[in-house]
Parts: C-alpha cells; sequence; structure tokens
C-alpha cells in the first residue's frame, strides 16, 4: 500500500535517490500511523537535518523541518506544551547519534512521550556520504577514505541504558515486522525508539562493495540476527559473529513518563 | 486593583511574563539569569503552564520555539554563554516566523568572563549574531518597573511580527531590587490566525503572514530552508530567497515608528546623553543632581530596531555622549544617524558609570 492520502501530492518527486531505503520507512511508519486511526490534524512530524530528515515534508500533517540535531528538543516543546498532538520524530544516525546525541538521550531519560524513528544508513548521504557515528568498522566514506577506524555507536543499546520506554531494531527489508515496532512504540506511553537500517546506495553502497541495492539489502536480511536467536547462543556459550547485528524488539517496559496525554 | 511590590528584577521580568500569558518556559540555568528559571518552575505549573529544565540552552530555546507551533506564548531565559549557544535556532525562529521571547540577562563577556556581573555586551550579538540576513526586536529595560513592563510587551511583539523579541537586560537590573506597581492586567495582543485557504506563508498588507497554528488542520510544512509561500522549500531559486529575506527584514523595519519606545528629554540641549539599560539609572542621577535644561537625554526602550530618527530631534545637539557597558557597540550605530561627533564613553568590568564620571565627560568635551 502506498498511503496516498498521508502524502503531500504537490510535492513530488521527491529528492531521495534511486535505490534509497527511505521511502521504504516512512512507508512503514505511515502504514503503523493509519491504524492508530489518528486525525492528521492531531499529528505533528517533526525532524532535523539530513536525507531522512526531509521526509516530514511529504507528509501532509503539520510538520517542523528543523535545525541539524535538535528535532528532539523541538518535538518535546510541542509534545509538552500540546500532550493532545501525536508527536513522531524522523530523523538519521548522523542528526540523532552526532550532533543531536544529548537531545536523544536527555529525552529517553526523561522518557517524554515521543515516538522516534532512525533511518540509519550509516553515513552523511545529504552531504555526499562523510562517516558517522554508526559508520560500521573498516568501512570507506569519503572522511574515512582508509577505512573507519571508530567503533560505532549501537543506537538501540544506548536508548535502553538510557530508559527509553520501547526500544526496537529492523532493517528496510524487514517490512512488517518495521510497521509492527513503529505501531507498538506509537502505542506506547513515553519515549519509543525504532532504529530502522537502511540502503544508501549512492554514498555507502557504491563505495563499500555493494554493485546493486539488492546487494545491500540483502545484506542487511543476511546480517541481522533475532533478539531470539542472539539470546539462545549467547545462553549456549555460542560466538555471534562481529558483523551481524540484533533485530527484534529489543525493550518494552513502563517507566514513569512525562507529556502524556492527560 | 494595583498592588506594590519590592521585587528583583529578574522576578519582576518571569512575573511579567505570566500576566502577559506565558505557558511555556525552557530553560537552563545560568548567573545571572536562574532566579527567572526558578520563579517560572514554581508559578508555571500552578497555572497549567509547563515549566522544563532542558539539556543545554540549544534545547531551551527549540523547545521554546516547538511550544510556540502550538500557540503557546513561550520563552526562555539566558546569558551570555547560554546566549551564544542559542544563536542558530534564533536564525530558525527568524526564518520560519516563530514567535518568541528570549530573556539575556548580559554578565560580561566574552566566553565565561564575569557571571555575577553587569555588562552591555551582547547588544550587536542579538541584532546580528546567528548566520544570514534577518531583523529582530530587542528591548532594554532599566529598572525593575521595567523588567515586568517590556517583558510583557515582548510577547505582544513577538506576537505581532512573528519574529524573536529580546529582552536585552543586564545583571545591574536583573539582581536590582526596587519598588515596583503591579497593574491590575497586561493587555494581550493575541496572535493573527491565517485565513484558512490562504498559503501559509503568504504575507498580509503588514508584510506578516497569519499563523497556522500547529493541531488546528492547518498542515503546514514549516522549514528553516528557503520556502515559497506554501512553506515548501525552495533553495535554488534566487529571487525568491531575496524575496523572502527582504520581507523578514522589512516587516521589522518597515515597522521601526511602531515599535520604538523612548523618552526625549530637554530636546533643545546641546550636550545630549543616550543610554539605555542600566547605564540610564546613572545619567538620571546626573541630571537628578543638575537640573535645568542645559543637558540632554535620549533615553531608549528600544535598541533593535533603531530608532534612527530619534536623536535628530534634538535640534540643538553639538554632540552626543553614550555610556554604555561595552565597547561602543550602540555608539556606532548611532553615529551612522546623526551628523555631529559621538562620544563612546565604555566601561567594562562589570561596575556602573559613576555620576562624576559622566560630569567630566560633559566638561571634558563641553
Amino acid at each position: 500500500m502506498s498511503y496516498e492520502e498521508w502524502y503531500r501530492q504537490d510535492r513530488l518527486p521527491h529528492i531521495y535517490c534511486a535505490g534509497c531505503g527511505n521511502g521504504t520507512i516512512i512507508n512503514c511508519t505511515l502504514a503503523a500511523l493509519e491504524q492508530m486511526a489518528w486525525k492528521k490534524e492531531d499529528t505533528v512530524f517533526v525532524s532535523g537535518i539530513g536525507c531522512s530528515s526531509r521526509a516530514p515534508g511529504y507528509i501532509v500533517t503539520d510538520s517542523l523541518h528543523t535545525t541539524h540535531g535538535r528535532a528532539i528538543a523541538f518535538a518535546t516543546g510541542v509534545k509538552l506544551a500540546n500532550p493532545d498532538l501525536h508527536v513522531v520524530v524522523i530523523t538519521g544516525d548522523g542528526d540523532l547519534a552526532a550532533i543531536g546525541g544529548n537531545h536523544f538521550i536527555h529525552a529517553c531519560r526523561r522518557n517524554i512521550d515521543l515516538t522516534v524513528v532512525c533511518m540509519n544508513n550509516q553515513i552523511y548521504g545529504m552531504t555526499g556520504g562523510q562517516g558517522s557515528p554508526t559508520t560500521p568498522l573498516g568501512c570507506l566514506s569519503t572522511t574515512t577514505p582508509y577505512g573507519c577506524v571508530e567503533t560505532p555507536f549501537d543506537l538501540c543499546d544506548l536508548a535502553i541504558a538510557a530508559g527509553a520506554n520501547y526500544v526496537s531494531r529492523w532493517t528496510s527489508y524487514h517490512v512488517k515486522e518495521l510497521e509492527k515496532a513503529v505501531l507498538a512504540g506509537l502505542q506506547t506511553p513515553g519515549f519509543s525508539f525504532i532504529e530502522a537500517l537502511v540502503q544508501c546506495p549512492t554514498a555507502f553502497g557504491r563505495r563499500n562493495k555493494f554493485k546493486q541495492v539488492a546487494d545491500q539489502v540483502e545484506y542487511l536480511r543476511s546480517h541481522s540476527m533475532l533478539k531470539a536467536k542472539r539470546d539462545r547462543l549467547l545462553e549456549q556459550g555460542e560466538h555471534i559473529p562481529g558483523d551481524m547485528f540484533v533485530v527484534g524488539e529489543l525493550e518494552r517496559r513502563n517507566r514513569p513518563a512525562l507529556g502524556v496525554k492527560r | 486593583m494595583t498592588r506594590t511590590e519590592f521585587w528583583q528584577g529578574n522576578t519582576a521580568c518571569a512575573e511579567g511574563a505570566l500576566a502577559a500569558g506565558c505557558r511555556f518556559f525552557g530553560g537552563y540555568p545560568i548567573t545571572p539569569s536562574t532566579e527567572i528559571a526558578e520563579h517560572m518552575a514554581v508559578k508555571l505549573p500552578k497555572k497549567n503552564g509547563v515549566f522544563i529544565q532542558m539539556e543545554d540552552e540549544i534545547a531551551s530555546i527549540a523547545s521554546v520555539i516547538g511550544a510556540s507551533w502550538t500557540g503557546a506564548r513561550a520563552m526562555t531565559a539566558t546569558s551570555g554563554p547560554g546566549f551564544s549557544l542559542m544563536m542558530e535556532n534564533i536564525g530558525f525562529a527568524a526564518m520560519t516566523e516563530t514567535p518568541c521571547v528570549i530573556v539575556n540577562i548580559q554578565r560580561g563577556g566574552p566566553s565565561t568572563g564575569q557571571p555575577t556581573l553587569g555588562a552591555q555586551g551582547d547588544m550587536m550579538q542579538c541584532r546580528f549574531g546567528s548566520h544570514g540576513d534577518y531583523a529582530v526586536i530587542a528591548l532594554c529595560p532599566a529598572s525593575v518597573q521595567e523588567m515586568y513592563e517590556l517583558t510583557a510587551r515582548a510577547f505582544n511583539l513577538a506576537d505581532k511580527y512573528r519574529v524573536p523579541v529580546f529582552l536585552m537586560a543586564d545583571e545591574v537590573v536583573g539582581h536590582m531590587r526596587e519598588k515596583i506597581i503591579i497593574p491590575d492586567s497586561v493587555e494581550q495582543v493575541p496572535r493573527k490566525a491565517l485565513v484558512k485557504g490562504t498559503l501559509p506563508f503568504k504575507p498580509d498588507s503588514d508584510l506578516v503572514p497569519g499563523f497556522p497554528q500547529f493541531g488546528k488542520g492547518y498542515g503546514v510544512h514549516v522549514t528553516g530552508l528557503t520556502h515559497d509561500e506554501r512553506g515548501y522549500p525552495c533553495a535554488t531559486n534566487p529571487k525568491l530567497h531575496e524575496t523572502l529575506v527582504m520581507r523578514l527584514v522589512d516587516k521589522i523595519e518597515s515597522a521601526r515608528h511602531e515599535i520604538a519606545d523612548y523618552d526625549i528629554i530637554n530636546p533643545g540641549a546641546e550636550q545630549v546623553f543616550i543610554a539605555y539599560g542600566a547605564p540610564v539609572r546613572t545619567v538620571q542621577q546626573v541630571m537628578h543632581d543638575h537640573p535645568g535644561d542645559n543637558i540632554g537625554f535620549l533615553r531608549l526602550r528600544t535598541v533593535w530596531p533603531f530608532p534612527e530618527y530619534a536623536p535628530g530631534e534634538f535640534k540643538n545637539a553639538r554632540r552626543f555622549l553614550v555610556p554604555e557597558m561595552n565597547l561602543g557597540q550602540i555608539a556606532r550605530e548611532i553615529e551612522r544617524h546623526v551628523r555631529v561627533p559621538v562620544i563612546s564613553l565604555p566601561k567594562l568590568g562589570g561596575e556602573l558609570h559613576t555620576p562624576s564620571e559622566l560630569l567630566a565627560a560633559l566638561e571634558a568635551y563641553r
């Protein structure tokens, strides 16, 4: 489904490159929203800067496209000033984890009632492919021309440690699972964080041996390990390869939340 | 019924905001402005408002802008270092025409400088501190009474012109305690709503578009990118960018007379002081000690947009003397608008000018 009535048709065509995974994530997010049956006028999208953050500009609801890294801080003001609004933040790995890292962990700590969807393409796409805080070790970017030597953030671990009520990770391959995760995030009072790994053929894939878009999607599929399997392997004392990442619902709890509708 | 209180300037600022209908405060502790946040933390929850201490000043102004889009009258208060951190989002507020009030209780800079002492070193930063061309409004109180009144006025100006409005106070006025008369009520001029069916960033004849409040079904897109009248990004059209930025500046500059607030004392004088904020008090002392009409005084409550025609009301002026707690930031602005010498009387270090220093200046240049 394409959820046409959620899109600003007069803004098309969009800016995303051929093969970009962001559209998939937007669609999954809108599919989840549709199930909430919220009025469009009660829903607000907030974003920062980057490819991911252009998404609210294509969605018909009220939307606030803000400064780099600060989306969650702006969203905090929207939500607290009017808790009747449903506030969804769309962000990326650079926006959320680098320049906006402090706002992210404090929003998790406050457990403010936002749903944050992070399109993690592991690169700065809009500025042409610089390394980000989630660029894997050894990967090439224009600012890691000899391979990234910094250990990446695990955004979900960060969110869990900082106190978020709901945390999930999926990829652009897992569209049904991702839709359900966003839905669960929207339903959970408090801070919900959904990380979606996405392919970026233009800035990441072509520098990192993914000749076709499908190659990178296949990589995301084959290197994702369900949380249940990861837990079982850990229990059995089995080795988990370093290039695998865990997907699934990673946290769901009911810590006291801020900004929940009165 | 009016009532009389004996308040600190920062308390009066917070109370003025509350009286003006401020219902959102996002802030971060910083000397010498913290009392404003503390007062709001006590009072706002009792008025069904929201106080939140954010993780830094960048987040504080961001939360204020977000709150403003839900229709709330929203403010923050800070001082030098925090003010510097807010600059990018202040530009965002100017570009997106978001009403908001930013209080700066100025302290000595640069950097951490003199946290507990007064200064006026941020007057140019408040006008030009964010990148790109834009215009703002800045008010400068010189008493506890004015901390109350000008804060309340700041909200009306912010809503009317859809612009960040600065209360550029200083530590002296912020921490001074004196008598204040609290009015029955404060005039609140509500934000002009966008007429449904109108493009959200299409200006009315006053160059200000109606406000499409979030949650009211406008489906508005708000972006810091250069945008067209629909609010849609359009960042590579030279003409559109020029038209937008010119309007953002013109809507404030063309309202200069309406925004201006100043007193003219002894308009026939040859020697004329111009002051704003704490130095006003020293000039007032000099005028009190030397009654008559040979010392003129242009006493500014609005500094931006600068009331450039006001010095011209002193027809016989042979020179203007400008005491400031900075190295002449506004003296240079005045110089651009007058044909007689402008004598800057800078004072750094956190102390007020003394009356004898100003008298000595009068003698030296007579």
